[in-house]
């Protein structure tokens, strides 16, 4: 097995790659300006923090890979973040239900790094922490906004919940990686946050008069990196493109 | 961000404006305090659904730049403002009372610039 450290920044920094790449597939075509903007700037946030995370990936790993190696020269099956984070746009309300589910997760998961036995590690949560406290509540107020809406609006709502909960269930799947981590106290046991989110998730899903899926059923091989959907190959190929066609290209 | 009038162009009327689109959020006004002790000042205007939203979408929008340390959003219907027509009441009368401007005090050298 590779190095459990290496496969844990690649997780978290693939996690925010990919998702920002899908959120920045908004950008200039969202339905208001105000919500273009706000998107792109989550992009930006998410982009920001893959740079440290896959960053200190690759000086963990020795190998003269640094952050934009690790995320212009690597195929699908070398990514290692969670299905939930490459399943596409779809219209409006499914990209925010998709960041909601993520981000209420996402700032559990930082909150608990902050306390990382690893300096590094506690340090980039510390900053991250910040931008994803804003985040969850953006998009948590979006959920219920819309959810809570009109009927149209909350149909959508319901269909993307329907069509993204079975997604959410491999956020706290636990495996050797994790174990390793955990057992040093550099990470928290993945299933350690269930509970915590499922009270958060079920308070903003309730104020959204959505309802939650009774099956938790989950796909899983995202950050295990055994199974991607066919989707983020599809992705990979857009983003990775300039890198692939002009190696070393630069500004 | 958005205009919430039209201006005629030269030579024809004015759009009758009507009230907004039923399913368009409403105007806000955003304030801005750059920095602790300076007031707030406007800074343009974006649509939110209620003031919640349009403090976070102010955030987004005008603050990307690190530009401020407090955001004040006003619903534009709410704002009071003069009559461009009343300009000849409201403001030509003090432009004739020149003694209303400090200029008629030496000021002492070492006060220095004022």
């Amino acid at each position: 097995m590779t190095d459990p450290l290496f496969e844990y920044l690649c997780r978290m920094g693939d996690n925010t790659l990919v998702l920002s790449h899908r959120v920045s597939e908004w950008c200039g075509v969202a339905p208001v300006l105000e919500e273009d903007i706000a998107l792109a700037n989550t992009a930006l946030d998410l982009i920001g923090q893959t740079q440290l995370w896959l960053g200190l990936a690759g000086e963990i790993e020795g190998k003269g890979r640094d952050a934009d190696t690790l995320a212009f020269r690597r195929d699908v099956w070398d990514f290692r973040n969670v299905l939930l984070a490459e399943q596409p746009n779809g219209d409006f309300g499914q990209t925010m239900m998709r960041q909601y589910l993520f981000d209420a997760w996402h700032l559990l998961q930082l909150k608990a790094l902050k306390g990382s036995s690893n300096a590094q590690i506690s340090a980039i949560a510390e900053k991250a922490v910040k931008e994803v406290t804003y985040h969850v509540e953006r998009s948590g107020d979006t959920v219920i906004g819309l959810g809570d809406g009109t009927e149209e609006s909350h149909q959508r709502m319901q269909k993307a919940l329907d069509r993204l909960w079975p997604y959410v269930g491999e956020l706290f799947v636990s495996d050797a990686v994790d174990q390793a981590l955990s057992a040093k106290g550099i990470a928290p046991e993945p299933t350690s946050l269930r509970e915590e989110y499922d009270t958060a998730v079920n308070a903003v899903l309730a104020e959204a008069t959505l309802t939650r899926p009774d099956s938790d059923f989950a796909h899983q091989g995202g950050k295990t990196g055994v199974r991607h959907t066919e989707h983020l190959g599809h992705m990979l190929t857009e983003m990775q493109w300039l890198q692939r066609a002009y190696p070393d290209a630069t500004w | 961000m958005s205009s919430p009038e039209t201006s005629p162009y030269k030579g024809t009327e004015a759009a009758d404006h009507g009230p907004a689109r039923h399913n368009e959020w409403p105007l806000w006004e955003i304030f801005i305090r750059g920095q602790h002790g300076l007031s707030h000042r406007h800074v343009g205007s974006l649509h939110a659904p209620d003031a919640e939203m349009a403090i976070k979408n102010a955030r987004d929008v005008y603050t990307r730049r690190n530009e401020g340390v407090s955001i004040w959003a006003v619903e534009a219907d709410n704002i009071a403002a003069s009559s461009p027509e009343e300009k000849g009441s409201l403001y030509e009368p003090s432009n004739a009372k020149v003694y209303r401007h400090p200029t008629f005090f030496d000021i002492p050298e070492e006060v220095g610039a004022m």
